[in-house]
């Protein structure tokens, strides 16, 4: 019998290309991003300093270095200050947002881009803006609390308040674009839905937690999963906002990500650097897991 | 067998030929970070240096200042990296620790030599019995002030003592009438030069010295004077309010724009405040605590040192022009091009300079100057910064901050000796 080449389904084919085009991103993920980021790991564990030639392992010395820092500790609180007072603040800000604008029915467009043209402002750029607005004396925050008859406030220069004054601008700056997700959200809610529910005499709360809020699910799933993540991973932010980008004053807005950078491109030490970075990677791992699991519920409509 | 020793022998005649010129020739990198007046001058001193070394070759290279340690650090990670880097002194130390540096070969510049030459306040580059590092130019501190604003208040004069000092701020203060500051009659900062200020000038001329003989032990505290000082000059802002910290540089563009009638400032501001022709401004010498005091000043200064790169005829031949450009001549034309004071001990010495309006007074302040020995320049201000937030942001109490910053400050010394 003759020897038949074996022919691929056009199926296979259209696989075979599929796996070749995704091969390229793959690539570049693997070496780009997987690689590095698995790299870190054994940075982590060594004496590894950027100027020095010897980069000798130290097994845990690293880990035990960096949970003894009390500046650890504190950029480590300050970011969960900024994820669990900034995500969800930020989700009932854009939420909010999202229903007046689904509710009414001019100049949708208009708001919708007006709430979006912040998020697509370079943050560095935004940050100094508001920078300037905070200044005291000079400030325009400050000239209306003055004009007001109020005192001053420092926002920035105060610990206790420059968190939070920060913490508003991230807030304002990521805001639009939950929006336009919330927006693309409601209106994948059937109108019959909303229909049924008034011809059975349900009132706006009812139909709020009872029809929209549970239909909105995976889309708030999704906005808190993304949220938390940019939220624990705050830098640019801070950086550009407090003096000299030191997370002052007092370390009072320091983030982890702002302590590594410092910890690895003011101190050179890469290998304490990189354990808090290992530390932070499985803190949002965890928080993420946790997320999923308890936020994507089944429903049934 | 003729044809292959043929072709060996030609063989080594390419090798030498293409050779020959390569060993004459030797290239060394010299990196700075990028300050116009600077990069020029050397630029130019690098083609007198060549003319006088035919086999030397001087590759320049710059980068911008900011993030100076990371630009260096990635270079060198990449196994890149200068023969001869210009550094911040404060900042030699760490670089020390890394092993990234040689000290000077002793041929070129013995430690008597250097001595006998070069101004005391050099010696902050001097680790274990020998010099890392050597200056073209060195700067000090003094105190700016705005003539006019002085003319309107009727004062004649720079203040002699710091008692004079606050009290003429006082009167030049303004503010509106909801106490927004409008005019500081004294910038008053942490994050600018006043940390150096008040470590190596208030503290020494209330008897107390910021660090032991032998740099090892911090004693910012040993004395009760000490906490008196801090919180007096703390004082200048929280309780006289007469200037209010507005973040790193900007005592100086206060200054500038005529929002603050007093400024310290080092011998480097020169540059940037006369190329403001419509300010009326003058220079003295930094106050006493009491006439016929002692004296002081922080001096500082960036070096030229020599790294692990330079080996064999390169590292010679970084040394011919490290000794090049540390040269008296070189300073003298350095002093009038960049307007950095010279280090050699005989410039500084020059009747001229000494009576120099605007010079003077910072090349009298060199003769009482410290240049404080850094282990870690960054983080020991950042200590000193959040020492002062405290009191002046919590107010927390001055004795406990200032023991617990000189007990932080330890730690990073204790740190960087044991690891050495």
């Amino acid at each position: 019998m003759l020897r038949r080449q074996k022919r691929l389904t056009l199926r296979q084919q259209q696989e075979r290309w599929a796996f070749a085009f995704m091969g390229i991103p793959l690539l570049f993920f693997a070496f780009i991003r997987f690689y590095p980021a698995l790299y870190a790991f054994n940075i982590s564990l060594r004496n590894w300093s950027m100027l020095a030639a010897e980069r000798p392992f130290v097994g845990l010395q690293n880990y035990r270095d960096i949970f003894a820092d009390e500046v650890f500790w504190i950029a480590l609180k300050n970011t969960f200050t900024y994820a669990l007072v900034g995500v969800p603040l930020q989700i009932i800000i854009g939420l909010g947002i999202a229903l007046m604008l689904y509710n009414i029915k001019r100049l949708v467009p208009f708001f919708r881009a007006l709430y979006f043209v912040p998020y697509v402002t370079s943050v560095v750029a935004v940050a100094w803006v508001w920078r300037f607005m905070y200044q005291p004396h000079i400030g325009i925050f400050n000239r209306i609390l003055l004009d007001l008859g109020f005192e001053q406030i420092q926002f920035l220069r105060n610990p206790d308040t420059a968190l939070f004054s920060i913490l508003a601008m991230i807030i304002w700056h990521g805001v639009g674009f939950q929006i336009v997700l919330f927006l693309a959200g409601l209106e994948m809610i059937p109108d019959t839905f909303y229909e049924a529910a008034q011809i059975d005499g349900a009132n706006s709360r009812q139909i709020f937690f009872r029809i929209t809020l549970p239909l909105l699910n995976p889309t708030i799933v999704f906005v808190v999963v993304m949220s938390s993540i940019r939220y624990l991973q705050v830098f640019s932010e801070v950086m550009n906002m407090s003096n000299e980008g030191l997370g002052g004053p007092l370390n009072s807005t320091i983030s982890t990500v702002l302590h590594i950078y410092r910890t690895a491109f003011h101190r050179f030490d890469m290998g304490r650097a990189s354990a808090m970075t290992v530390v932070l990677f499985v803190i949002v791992l965890v928080i993420t897991m946790i997320q999923m699991k308890l936020v994507t519920r089944k429903f049934e409509y | 067998m003729k044809n292959r020793i043929f072709a060996l022998s030609l063989a080594v005649l390419m090798v030498l030929a293409f050779a020959a010129p390569s060993l004459a020739q030797v290239t060394i990198e010299y990196w700075q970070y990028y300050y116009e007046s600077k990069v020029k001058l050397i630029d130019e001193l690098i083609k007198v240096f060549e003319e006088q070394n035919p086999g030397i070759k001087v590759e320049h290279i710059t980068f911008p200042y900011d993030s100076f340690n990371e630009q260096v650090a990635a270079a060198v990670a990449a196994g890149q990296g200068p023969d001869v880097l210009n550094i911040f002194y404060g900042w030699l130390p760490m670089y020390l620790k890394e092993g990234f540096l040689q000290p000077l070969p002793e041929e070129y510049f013995s430690v008597e030599e250097i001595e006998n030459r070069f101004i005391p306040m050099v010696n902050a580059v001097k680790v274990d019995g020998r010099y890392w590092a050597l200056p073209t130019a060195v700067r000090s501190l003094a105190l700016f002030y705005n003539v006019d604003h002085f003319k309107e208040e009727g004062f004649d004069g720079p203040p002699a003592t710091w008692d004079e000092l606050l009290e003429m701020a006082i009167k030049l203060t303004r503010r509106t009438d909801r106490g927004a500051l409008v005019r500081s009659g004294y910038g008053w900062n942490v994050t600018g030069q006043d940390w150096h200020l008040f470590r190596e000038v208030l503290l020494r001329q209330w008897g107390v010295a910021p660090l032991s003989e032998d740099n090892r032990t911090v004693t910012m505290n040993s004395d009760p004077a000490a906490y008196e000082v801090m919180e007096w000059w703390i004082d200048w802002s929280r309780k006289y309010g007469v200037g209010e910290e507005e973040g790193r540089g900007l005592y100086r563009d206060t200054f500038l724009a005529g929002r603050a009638s007093m400024i310290v400032d080092g011998s480097f501001g020169i540059g940037t405040i006369s190329a403001n022709p419509n300010l009326n401004w003058a220079v003295a010498e930094l106050p006493v605590k009491e006439i016929g005091g002692e004296k002081a000043n922080f001096g500082s200064f960036w070096a030229h040192a020599i790294t692990r790169n330079a080996t064999g005829e390169k590292l010679e031949a970084a040394a011919k022009f490290l000794e090049f450009i540390t040269s008296d001549e070189v300073q003298r034309v350095w002093l009038e091009r960049v307007g950095e004071l010279p280090a050699s001990r005989e410039l500084a010495q020059d009747p001229e300079l000494r009576n120099d309006p605007v010079y003077g007074p910072f090349v009298r302040g060199l003769e009482y100057s410290h240049a404080t020995f850094f282990v870690d320049e960054q983080k020991e201000r950042e200590l000193i910064i959040d020492a002062v937030d405290k009191v002046l942001l919590l107010n927390a109490p001055v004795k406990d901050t200032l023991d617990q910053l000189v007990e932080d400050l330890q730690k990073v010394r204790d740190e960087y000796f044991n690891s050495l």
